[in-house]
């Protein structure tokens, strides 16, 4: 009886969660005429999957979609290893300085984004970057508090002696970090990983400041080229919305293994 | 192979000293426990020679070479770790080949004596195997295996046995015996059992409070203890220990009394400076040699607190007539019955005597026995 109402309840949150990328996906395929019908049709009688590729095409894309790529892919490399390699420094070396040094780290964190909207602007103008991708990409090679701070924990789990053995064993402390470290925080860096992809390819604000032309425009600027007052279409939007959706919604089904165990979980088991 | 010296090792960590000076020579081929109760400094020491601990002062041969500077992987040392630190995301094969892979050696060779090693150890059909798919003692052979490959000149084993269950302790202390006897490279294992270094080592280190207590045998451990500390801490039910006061001496014969005794002790030291009479001192005497005997041919009486039968022997708690507890083992038929006043000997052959500072007075043995404990590395050299 219990186990009734609380799948009656779980199922009531996923419709309620999944309704409106559902509606989403309905307003991409559906007819025009459908498309404005009231009450609102959940079932289509025609299905317009070519809106897809009209969409695609209404403006240029390929060129958006190949900006974001290479903006999520260099700065995913770049949090993976300079995430990682912090979170090395901080959890196995002694330096004097330390825990001031980890703590003025995650009181970064603290800062919101839009105080430092104007200053990082005044930094890539001054570095001619305005206009390129290189400051959606270049940040991310300099670790992010959070991310630190998470792996840290995960290789705080990972007994001091491994390293210890693999010293003897004559391993460099790169060694260590590389061949020991970094496939046991295998779990973490999928995390952060998944995270920062998800960040990277969703960011709006970051691509508004820094980017002008439209050659260098990633997804979500174009899918708002196509909010023009003038010419609200809403098929398109949709159409654009629900393929930006897909990529982080695979990755996110790949990697939910991790995240679900990783989350709460320790580099070495058993 | 090689020889190990170590002279005025010294280490703390903070205002903590936990190596006071530690000086020690290790022959070649030698198995070494390092004893002694928890938080004396085993592993420090152990660590310290790995190359794991900076050092505040002292130096570290092993063969030639003074390794007290150098990086532990260039010391030709192998060490097992406690938790046996194996790299869990390594098959056996790769725990056993990273450090050879890692110093360029080549495949053949890596091959060769990582097959080697699982042969002798019999961990063939675990090669392919993670380390979390393996039994305890299972890792423990891993980590031993990982230490042979290298063929180092030294081992160094922290308690590798700790973590097994009783059964599976013995079986392995067996093994590493026999490993010993195959390898005959040196081998420095530290425990805080007494058994373990009993039956393991040609000569053993007891520790106390980061120094050297006393470096001997084990037989020379039991029956030439150097100190209280090693009396009281080798042998199991310890030493029955009691204040004395030196009467005399008679030659080689020392006569003691104290509060309780009926009659003076005799005991033979072979020293040639008594101590003065009127010092105090304090006897020693195992269980075993403790002697229930009739009225009037005692040192002692006292009344029969609790007898433990164990078959073979009979543990009978005595309180004397002072008040402090003293044990004999008897053997296990001997009618004595709780709440029987008894009468005990304390045979001179087997007294122990211990200065007024703790130090043993040098016991005279029987020439059997004397024979027995200073041959030390008779088991291997024969
Ligand atoms: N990294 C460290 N920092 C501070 N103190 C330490 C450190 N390592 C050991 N100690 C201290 O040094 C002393 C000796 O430690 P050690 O580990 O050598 O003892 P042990 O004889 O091996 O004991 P056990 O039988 O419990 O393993 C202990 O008091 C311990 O608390
Ligand atoms: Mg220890």
């Amino acid at each position: 009886m219990r186990k009734v109402l609380l799948h009656s309840a779980l199922t009531f949150l996923a419709v309620l969660f999944i309704l409106p990328f559902y509606w989403t996906f309905l307003s991409a395929v559906k007819s025009t005429a459908e498309l404005y019908q009231f009450p609102p049709v959940f079932w289509p009688s025609e299905w317009h999957f070519e809106n897809f590729a009209a969409s695609w095409n209404k403006l240029p894309f390929n060129t958006f979609l190949w900006n974001s790529t290479v903006v999520v892919m260099l700065s995913t490399i770049g949090q993976l290893i300079s995430s990682s390699l912090v979170a090395f420094g901080f959890a196995r070396f002694r330096f004097p300085g330390r825990d001031a040094l980890f703590i003025l780290l995650l009181a970064t964190m603290m800062i919101p984004w839009d105080v430092k909207m104007i200053p990082l602007y005044m930094e890539f103008n001054f570095l001619g970057w305005i206009n390129t991708l290189k400051p959606l990409i270049v940040p991310a090679y300099f670790a992010d508090a959070f991310f630190v701070f998470m792996l840290r924990q995960f290789i705080m789990t990972i007994p001091l002696e491994i390293d210890e053995a693999a010293r003897m064993d004559g391993a460099s402390n790169f060694d260590i970090y590389w061949r020991i470290h970094l496939p046991l925080m295998l779990p973490g860096l999928i995390l952060v990983g998944t995270f920062h992809f998800m960040n990277a390819w969703n960011d709006y604000l970051g691509p508004l400041i820094f980017l002008n032309d439209q050659s260098q425009y990633t997804l979500t600027l174009g899918l708002a080229l196509l909010k023009n007052p003038h010419d609200l279409d809403i098929t398109a939007i949709a159409a654009i919305t629900t393929l930006l959706c897909l990529p982080p919604l695979v990755l996110f089904f790949l990697a939910q293994r991790y995240i679900m165990d990783g989350a709460v979980g320790s580099a070495v088991k058993g | 192979m090689a020889s190990v010296e170590i002279s005025g090792l010294r280490k703390s960590f903070g205002a903590l000293g936990v190596l006071k000076g530690i000086d020690l020579s290790i022959e070649d081929g030698e198995f070494i426990c390092f004893l002694g109760p928890s938080g004396c400094g085993k592993s420090t020491l152990l660590r310290s020679i790995a190359g794991l601990e900076t050092l505040g002062d002292g130096t570290i041969r092993l063969g030639e070479r003074d390794i007290t500077d150098l990086p532990s992987a260039k010391r030709d040392i192998a060490m097992v770790f406690q938790n046996y630190a194996l790299y869990p995301h390594m098959d056996v094969r790769r725990n056993l080949s990273f450090g050879l892979a890692l110093n360029g050696m080549k495949r053949d060779e890596i091959n060769r004596r990582v097959e080697a090693a699982a042969d002798i150890l019999r961990i063939r059909e675990l090669l392919a195997r993670k380390p979390r798919q393996l039994s305890g003692g299972q890792r423990q052979r891993v980590a031993i295996g990982r230490a042979i490959v290298r063929e180092p000149k030294l081992f160094l084993l922290d308690e590798p046995l700790s973590n097994l269950d009783a059964g599976l302790r013995v079986t392995m202390r067996a093994e590493l015996a026999a490993l010993h006897e195959r390898l005959k490279t040196t081998m420095i294992y530290v425990t805080h059992d007494q058994v373990e270094a009993m039956t393991l080592a040609d000569r053993v280190v007891v520790l106390d409070k980061g120094r050297v207590s006393q470096f001997g045998s084990p037989l020379e451990l039991f029956y030439r203890p150097a100190n209280l500390f090693v009396a009281r801490f080798i042998g199991s039910p310890s030493m029955n220990l009691l204040e004395a006061e030196v009467q005399c001496m008679d030659g080689d014969l020392l006569l003691l009394g104290g509060p309780g005794l009926l009659r003076p002790v005799t005991a033979e030291i072979a020293a040639d400076a008594m101590p003065e009479p009127g010092s105090s001192a304090t006897i020693g005497i195992r269980p075993d040699q403790v002697e229930i005997v009739p009225e009037g041919e005692g040192h002692l009486k006292g009344l029969v607190q609790l007898v433990e039968r164990l078959g073979v022997e009979s543990h009978v708690h005595v309180k004397l007539s002072d008040g402090r507890d003293l044990l004999a083992n008897v053997r296990g038929t001997h009618p004595v019955r709780v709440g029987e006043v008894v009468h005990l000997a304390l045979p001179g052959a087997h007294i122990h005597v211990f200065d007024a500072e703790g130090q043993a007075l040098p016991r005279r043995l029987d020439p059997e026995t004397e024979a027995l404990i200073n041959q030390h590395r008779g088991r291997r050299v024969a």
